[in-house]
């Protein structure tokens, strides 16, 4: 019997153990994505003083990759979820006949939860993995080493350029995300109920307060600090070689999308209180 | 004037030393109390086997790692106690050639033999050109700036890492592994080099290489490294002559008969 116990006990610890070191792991994760964005915001307002500064160029070239190439995927994906959304709508306020509501539904729901949701979603697989692969090569290849031994900071060079690039185009792209999604549903809406655009636009002007798109656009300054942070963070850490950088670039992907998806979840209750 | 003087007085202290230094990785102690000096001009070797805690030291000395405790001053100044600024103006004077090259991939050769001197210096474009230019034809590699890293061969890549960490004119330059990856001839070649640059620049030198070909003929002074501990520092003469039987074992290639416990290793690995 005692043995039986012991047995017991000793398998209880272990579980105890190993939750122990999974959390230590984690809040280990979160403090040092947290220290990255103090480093690179730092490198970003007094990097020019200190004479390393941010360079425009960068930033530029940043925008274009995790930005502009983003747009056709993410317009595609926008028109779509909108002509869904009207497709939805109409399909639940039928049994009511309220079909026409459905400008209001769809007005809300996109500015307010998926333009950004999904402008997240698609640059979190698209640049997420493309930061984590970048960094995390050159981790492996002791480019990062380099780069410190010139004296050229890596959070500087690397991470600060991206976070602003990010900053600055993902709230753009939900802009043009709210512009597509709803000229989805515009379009489902005039060939299913016969609804002319200009009753659609005006339904959805006055549906709309600036607070619905301030909403949107405040959650994308979180999933693109989420996005840029998680795939850097993901990059640095690689140590085992080629390997190690595929496990980091699927790693920040999964990571970065359901951190997106939790923030989001947390920052609506509280944003619709 | 004053300049002159500082340098006067800096000249007489050794380029390097390093006092009592212990680090350790995680909970295990990797380097035990690793003292020893390079004076001004010297080209120091430092030699091991795998796991001696060679690439540690180097790590340590470029202030890539700080020490758990033990001071390491480079052209005179506490790299453990710098600040940020401190650090950055130190780092002109100091060169580093890392093992696989560490270029950077998505720059051309020239971009990334000019990229010190465009983080350091206001020169102006023109300028850094010509001054790469002339790095690049100082390890042979005149003509090959416009290629991108991926289509150098190694010992191309070596070259153009070792034209990068020349192109500030360091005081002090560091090469990880020269001869690693290489043929024998064209490690060669880098060994003549590596006396070319001392010569001409008059630069003090630090290689880690575990190639002892290459340490005996270009090393004024060689450090050996055990399992995290100095085994000894002398010239080459007096390395070669130490009756030290782990020295003698790595000179001569004699394998250590070790028995290499299991249970330890992977004791250590999931510390």
């Amino acid at each position: 019997m005692p043995d039986a116990l012991n047995w017991l006990t000793r398998r209880l610890l272990n579980v105890l153990d190993q939750y122990g070191r999974k959390s230590v792991a984690v809040l280990e994760e979160v403090g040092y994505v947290a220290s990255l964005l103090l480093e690179s915001l730092y490198w970003a307002v007094v990097g020019r003083w200190l004479q390393q500064p941010v360079r425009l160029a960068a930033i530029c070239a940043a925008a274009m990759s995790v930005g502009i190439t983003a747009i056709p995927i993410v317009a595609l994906a926008s028109f779509a979820v909108g002509a869904m959304l009207a497709i939805q709508g109409i399909y639940s306020l039928r049994p009511y006949g309220a079909e026409s509501q459905v400008v209001l539904g769809i007005a809300l729901s996109v500015t307010r939860e998926f333009a950004p949701l999904i402008t997240g979603i698609f640059v979190a697989g698209r640049s997420a993995s493309a930061i984590a692969a970048r960094i995390g090569t050159m981790q492996v290849a002791q480019e990062i080493d380099a780069l410190s031994v010139i004296g050229i900071n890596p959070v500087r060079y690397l991470v600060s350029p991206l976070l602003l690039a990010m900053l600055v185009t993902v709230p753009a792209l939900v802009v043009m995300s709210n512009f597509m999604a709803l000229s989805g549903g515009a379009l489902y809406c005039n060939l299913e109920l016969g609804m002319p655009l200009a009753a659609y636009i005006e339904g959805t002007i006055d549906a709309l307060t600036p607070e619905d798109v301030w909403q949107g656009l405040s959650k994308s300054l979180v999933f693109a600090t989420i996005i840029t942070l998680v795939g850097a963070s993901n990059g640095f850490t690689v140590t085992a070689g080629a390997e190690g950088v595929g496990k980091a670039t699927t790693r920040s992907v999964v990571v970065s999308i359901a951190s997106i998806i939790l923030a989001d979840m947390v920052f609506s209750y509280f944003q619709s209180q | 004037m004053s300049t002159t003087i500082a340098t006067d007085a800096a000249a007489r202290t050794p380029a390097i030393e390093v006092e009592n230094l212990v680090a350790h990785y995680g909970s295990r102690e990797v380097l035990h109390g690793v003292s020893m000096n390079v004076q001004r001009g010297e080209i120091m070797v430092i030699m091991g086997g795998s796991g001696s805690g060679k690439s540690t030291l180097l790590r340590h000395l470029l202030g890539l790692r700080r020490p758990t405790s033990g001071g390491i001053r480079l052209l005179g100044q506490d790299i453990t106690r710098l600040s940020a600024r401190e650090m950055f103006a130190l780092r002109r004077n100091i060169g580093v050639s890392f093992q696989g090259g560490a270029l950077f991939n998505s720059m051309t050769v020239q971009e990334n033999v000019e990229l010190p001197l465009r983080e350091h210096a206001r020169l102006d474009r023109k300028t850094m050109q010509i001054i790469s230019r002339i790095k690049l034809e100082v390890v042979n590699l005149a003509g090959f700036g416009d290629l991108m890293p991926s289509e150098l061969s190694g010992g191309m890549i070596k070259r153009a890492a070792l034209a990068r960490a020349i192109v500030m004119d360091p005081q002090l330059l560091f090469f990880d592994e020269p001869s690693a990856g290489l043929d024998p001839v064209v490690s060669a070649e880098l060994d003549e080099l590596i006396l070319n640059l001392r010569e001409a620049m008059n630069m003090t030198i630090v290689v880690v290489t575990h190639d002892l070909d290459s340490a005996f003929k270009i090393a004024d002074r060689i450090t050996v490294l055990d399992h995290g501990s100095v085994l000894m520092i002398g010239d080459t003469a007096e390395i070669r002559e130490s009756d030290n039987a782990r020295i003698q074992g790595l000179i001569n290639r004699r394998p250590r008969h070790e028995t290499l416990d299991a249970d330890e290793y992977l004791r250590r690995l999931t510390a």
